[in-house]
């Protein structure tokens, strides 16, 4: 019945990032139809910082991130067990109001995923369905997103043609602006430049380069350079277990973990 | 190596045979559809007046009297207009809590989709005998109302099969995308809707078309009556019983109007079917492909 109400709720408050955020994870467990793929995982998440995720694939990132977002619940068969501390409230439990928190946690997906809806409604649906409906707002809000991602000077005159009728680099901004209208705290980026073009996987890095000072960046990347580039913290993950975390520059020029060592040198991907 | 040449022969023949047979397949289709209306045209043309559309029968219609068939086309209108909103309005939550709210390997989800593909099949004669044995257990009469609730059960199962078959392929990314951004269930039934509506109207298309041609559960529900009806316990005429009952005439003149009422019928159908694929069209704009 409280998620009933909730849709009527007026104009809601929104958790900023006030620089404290932190994400904390002890012993996360995750298992989806009796596979296991989150083995005793513990990470520190620190704001202000991007952290990188490293690994093969198939070694539980995506799962780790999707963990993360709660999207997890979603799935079929998931057995979680373990505790995530965000801001000092665990995350794990039922009795825990999922659609807050989900807000909370930006979420950019491998591929674009624009919404069924012109360009201007796909960034003021989030802000719609958290109850700000007020038109000259949700334009300023539009507005205001779209030039951080830059993208309204290429989109401002066509606000109302679909989404899809963007590029795929355009697409992928867009998604960030969608997922930043709604003003979470974190930034879950999972591969969010792998399908896109050099030029606009260029540019999107840089957004986050610009992001992380407002924002706490968790990022999945295939690409070692990619991470060389820009993360703060690394975290390398082999078969569902992490294996080394650290500083971007202690993993990548001083890793201690053998497997480490010989990903990073490229012995296997 | 080398194909032999006969092997690449054979196979351009057989490409030629499976040609050739797809041809004649759809020459005889289009040639059946084209004779229905070529015939429906030709033979109600002539019969159509302005007295045929804009005037009730007369007393003595059937006998070949004065009067024209517009009991039978408002009847028609009222009972698909009201029964097709009703369909959606009860369809639509139905496939929304089927796709969203339950999972995938639901056993509640299977038996009810089961049912729907059972009610699919049942004949409209079923429907309307089952709701004129309900009406006559309620001591109701044939009714503009009982056409509607039945025509409502006999196009719910269409609705909620051919929409259901839309949004059984929506991309589970686009609720994942709805989700984070803290959209609760209920929420997400605006991203949901966007996504299938041209699934939707294809559906209401379809939904209409069984509807607006259905002559044998108004018959038991409905009626038949000269009037207009002005309110919904009163009977109501239909299009597909006005051709029924003047094509049983002995007397040719109202056997023509038979023709008339069927073409007038077609234009009906053809109208909503052109003006449904322009509306769809419009809005497949913002749609995911």
């Amino acid at each position: 019945m409280k998620k009933v109400f909730k849709m009527f709720r007026p104009d809601h408050k929104f958790a900023r990032g006030d620089g404290n955020s932190y994400i904390k994870i002890e012993n996360l467990n995750v298992s989806i139809a009796n596979n296991h793929i989150l083995k005793n995982v513990n990470i520190d998440i620190p704001d202000n910082k991007i952290t990188c995720i490293i690994g093969p694939s198939g070694c539980g990132k995506t799962t780790l991130l999707k963990t993360l977002n709660l999207l997890i619940y979603a799935i079929d068969g998931v057995d979680i067990s373990g505790k995530i501390d965000v801001n000092g409230t665990n995350i794990i439990g039922r009795d825990f109001d999922i659609e807050v928190h989900r807000r909370m946690m930006g979420l950019v997906w491998q591929k674009p995923v624009p919404l069924p809806m012109s360009i201007f409604e796909n960034v003021a649906y989030g802000c719609r369905v958290n109850g700000t409906f007020h038109p000259r707002k949700l334009k300023m809000i539009v507005e205001h997103y779209l030039t951080a991602v830059g993208l309204w000077d290429e989109v401002k005159d066509r606000l109302r043609a679909p989404a899809t009728s963007l590029s795929v680099g355009q697409q992928q901004r867009l998604c960030l602006a969608r997922s930043l209208a709604v003003e979470p705290s974190f930034i879950l980026a999972d591969e969010a430049t792998s399908a896109l073009d050099p030029m606009s996987s260029k540019t999107i890095e840089e957004l986050f380069v610009r992001l992380k000072e407002n924002y706490s960046i968790v990022m999945v990347t295939h690409t070692l350079s990619q991470a060389q580039r820009i993360a703060d913290n690394v975290i390398f993950m082999y078969m569902g277990q992490v294996i080394e975390a650290g500083s971007a520059e202690q993993i990548f020029k001083n890793p201690q973990h053998e497997l480490t060592q010989n990903y990073i040198s490229g012995a296997f991907s | 190596m080398k194909k032999p040449k006969i092997i690449k022969n054979l196979k351009l023949l057989e490409e030629l045979i499976a040609k050739l047979l797809m041809y004649v397949a759809l020459f005889v289709v289009v040639a059946f559809a084209m004779s229905i209306v070529v015939t429906i045209i030709s033979r109600g043309w002539p019969a159509m007046t302005w007295e045929m559309v804009s005037q009730v029968p007369g007393s003595s219609f059937l006998l070949g009297g004065d009067g024209g068939i517009l009991n039978a086309i408002v009847g028609s209108l009222y009972i698909v207009g009201a029964s097709t909103l009703l369909g959606l309005a009860i369809s639509i939550p139905i496939v929304f809590y089927m796709n969203v709210y339950l999972k995938k390997t639901s056993k509640f989800g299977y038996i009810a989709r089961l049912s729907y593909d059972v009610l699919f099949g049942i004949p409209p004669i079923v429907f309307g005998a089952f709701g004129f044995m309900i009406m006559v257990y309620f001591g109701m009469r044939a009714s503009l109302l009982g056409g509607i609730i039945v025509i409502t059960l006999l196009i719910i199962p269409v609705f909620i099969r051919s929409i259901d078959e839309v949004a059984r392929n929506f991309p589970r990314e686009i609720l994942d995308v709805a989700y984070s951004l803290g959209a609760t269930k209920l929420q997400t039934l605006h991203v949901v809707l966007r996504q299938i509506l041209p699934g939707v109207a294809t559906a209401t298309l379809l939904a209409i078309g069984r509807a607006i041609g259905d002559a044998a559960a108004v018959m038991l529900t409905a009626g038949y009556t000269s009037a207009i009806p002005t309110s919904l316990s009163q009977p109501a005429a239909t299009l597909p019983l006005a051709v029924f009952y003047q094509a049983m005439s002995p007397i040719e003149e109202v056997r023509q109007g038979a023709y008339a009422a069927a073409f007038v019928l077609t234009l009906i159908v053809l109208a909503l079917s052109i003006g449904g694929r322009l509306i769809m069209r419009y809005f497949s704009k913002d749609k995911i492909h």
